[in-house]
């Protein structure tokens, strides 16, 4: 066990891939000299060299499209798009190719591509620069979604992710990087996709989220706690797809009441989805409706206070929570 | 009658062996039944979804393919029965999965826009336009990093060139000196819209710009778009980086089975009907000696059993089990 922030973590998972099988690549904008946009693999370029940490043109869909081919000339590319907002240009590739060439080709072709992404607001980098788009590619059946909120989990589902045979989009929140936390230095740890963290136990209320919510969530059910004696339990989805919804259904039906929050819009959300599966699995155990907090439904703003006022807060997640007693 | 063709009309002896000479006119033919029966099926509701058919461009898929060797791969846009075919994909399999049946190369969950085959390698069949271009500078990445010097043919049609993913494509595989051929069907028509009105140069300079060599070739002689992409495989297969050939071709039939056609006069296709393919072949053979009358009468007849084979297969083979409709959604490594 070393102490390391979330980016170091990321690094370590890549270092150890890079190492352990001759076939995994990185490729992306700003990869390899440059270090990362928010200095992930850094160093990588000196250790490996630049065939392998594979620096490449702005060209979001052209890159996907090559780690699609490439993986399906048996190599194990990883694409980084420096954010999940710049992935929209390569959307069609990720959905059209990536995720559905498995099932339309009946097995003979599968991709085993990595995409790693940085998402999330709260930097004051306005509408186009601050989305939330793990709903998005959850959406997609053939695709897996993953989305750390610690150090630990993000090293061990890097690792998982490029052990997967399928297309795995790895959405790192830009408020977690510099996230400290122990992290183990075995190079065989892995975080299995489909389990959910119990993060937090309790008994009152079940607070449900993912990537960055999961701090504001730990947050409030520490407010919780102390302010109005509301004991809270914390769930870390950790991946969206595939999706653990029986630890979700066995915490709801202990405390009754639930909670999701998310960065992203609330309309057509995920978190529309959580809740809907709440109600199907759950609904006699309810004790209120289940409540969701979530972005304001506006394009980000740039200033600051109006930003702050456009996401959810843990005081938003306290509200909710007390508006159920 | 006279061929307009630059190589099946020159004089001189013939430029390849007979036997590969009558193996390009039976696959011609054979490509051109088949897909003269598949539509004949369509209106008969047998196939349904799109049906798109390379009849008149079938000098494009046996003269480039057959200048690969077996281990290259070809990846191709959705009118991509012909290209299946010619890489060694069984069509009795195509038309099982024009059907949609469980014998079709994807199992019926594919259709007639996404034929792939790896062990033929056969890589496709996409169906939005040019998204296949990056995946096939991804495959001569994979091809250069492991050393294993495979080509890869991607056929693409003139509608590609306006897309950004053209471009990407063609600066990554310069930049990155990848083993492909960048082989484009100009049929002249994007759909409906003619490629005049579409793009503002010429197609091999766009290659050009992008210090790719290229070449634009007669894609109704089935002997020139062999021997010029030849040129390209031996260039892409010493190491040189990528290779653009522009073929000009056409299609007999509409964009699909459901366009009515208003965009072009009866008088091109006529035009076109006389530089066909397979008429050029056999009269250059014929003037040499290599194919008599009886001898073409015989592999007219080859050709009609074996396209009715592929009907009799595709007819008998089953529906696919409703039970099967959540397999391969993601590959697991218990065997999901």
């Amino acid at each position: 066990m070393a102490e390391m922030r979330m980016r170091d973590a990321l690094r370590e998972a890549l270092r150890e891939e890079l190492r352990r099988d001759p076939t995994v690549f990185l490729m992306g904008e700003d990869i390899g000299a440059y270090g990362g946009s928010y200095s992930v693999t850094k160093g990588l370029l000196e250790e490996f060299g630049p065939e392998r940490v594979r620096d490449t043109p702005i060209a979001e869909s052209g890159i996907i499209g090559a780690g699609i081919g490439a993986a399906l000339g048996g190599l194990r590319p990883m694409v980084e798009l420096m954010t999940i907002n710049f992935s929209l240009l390569a959307l069609d590739q990720i959905v059209n190719t990536a995720a559905k060439l498995h099932y339309m080709t009946n097995g003979q072709m599968h991709v085993p591509m990595v995409i790693r992404m940085a998402s999330g607001g709260g930097s004051q980098l306005a509408a186009t620069h601050s989305h939330s788009l793990e709903g998005l590619y959850a959406h997609f059946p053939g695709l897996k979604v993953v989305c750390p909120s610690n150090p630990a989990d993000a090293k061990g589902l890097l690792k998982r992710a490029f052990r997967d045979d399928n297309t795995v989009v790895f959405i790192e929140h830009t408020a977690n990087y510099g996230f400290k936390g122990e992290v183990p230095d075995d190079p065989d740890f892995l975080v299995e996709f489909g389990q959910a963290n119990v993060l937090r136990e309790g008994s009152d209320v079940t607070i449900v989220g993912y990537s960055g919510s999961v701090h504001q969530a730990m947050r409030a059910a520490a407010m919780l706690e102390e302010q109005d004696e509301i004991s809270a339990e914390v769930v870390d989805l950790r991946t969206l797809r595939p999706l653990d919804m029986d630890t979700v259904v066995r915490s709801v039906k202990k405390t009754n009441r639930a909670v999701i929050v998310e960065d992203a819009w609330k309309f057509g959300g995920f978190g529309g989805e959580l809740s809907a599966q709440i109600m199907e699995r759950a609904f006699d155990w309810l004790d209120a409706p289940v409540a969701r907090v979530c972005s304001k439904d506006v394009p980000m703003p740039y200033n600051r206070d109006l930003e702050f006022a456009a996401l959810p807060s843990e005081e938003d997640i306290v509200e909710a929570v007390l508006a159920m007693f | 009658m006279t061929v307009e063709t630059a190589v099946t009309g020159a004089s001189g002896g013939p430029v390849l062996p007979a036997g590969q000479l009558e193996r390009f006119l039976y696959e011609m033919a054979f490509i051109r039944r088949f897909e003269e029966k598949a539509g004949e099926m369509y209106t008969r509701g047998k196939i349904r979804g799109f049906l798109h058919l390379y009849t008149g461009q079938e000098a494009c898929a046996v003269g480039a393919i057959h200048a690969l060797e077996e281990r290259d791969r070809v990846i191709a846009h959705y009118r991509d029965h012909g290209h299946a075919i010619a890489k060694g994909v069984d069509p009795k399999r195509v038309m099982a999965e024009l059907y949609g049946r469980v014998d079709g190369t994807s199992g019926g969950r594919g259709g007639s826009m996404h034929i792939y085959d790896t062990s033929k390698g056969m890589m496709g069949g996409y169906a939005i336009v040019t998204a296949h271009l990056p995946v096939a500078v991804g495959l001569g990445l994979a091809s250069a990093m492991k050393g294993e010097n495979f080509i890869t043919l991607c056929i693409f049609g003139d509608g590609s060139v306006g897309e950004g993913e053209f471009h990407e494509a063609l600066n990554l595989a310069v930049l990155w000196k990848v083993p492909v051929i960048f082989f484009c069907e100009n049929n002249l028509y994007g759909m409906g819209v003619s490629f005049a009105e579409s793009l503002s140069t010429e197609i091999p300079k766009l290659a050009a710009a992008y210090n790719m060599p290229a070449v634009s070739i007669d894609g109704m002689d089935v002997l020139e778009v062999h021997l010029e992409t030849k040129k390209a495989v031996e260039h892409c297969r010493a190491g040189k980086g990528p290779y653009f050939i522009e073929a000009m071709t056409y299609r007999y039939r509409g964009h699909s089975m459901s366009d009515p056609e208003l965009y072009r006069l009866k008088d091109e296709i006529e035009e076109y009907r006389r530089r066909d393919a397979i008429t050029s072949l056999r009269l250059y053979m014929e003037e040499r000696g290599l194919i008599d009358q009886g001898r073409w009468r015989e592999l007219e007849e080859r050709v009609e059993r074996d396209v009715e084979e592929c009907i009799a297969f595709a007819e008998a083979s089953p529906q696919p089990s409703i039970g099967t409709l959540f397999d391969h959604v993601t590959k697991e490594s218990n065997g999901g």
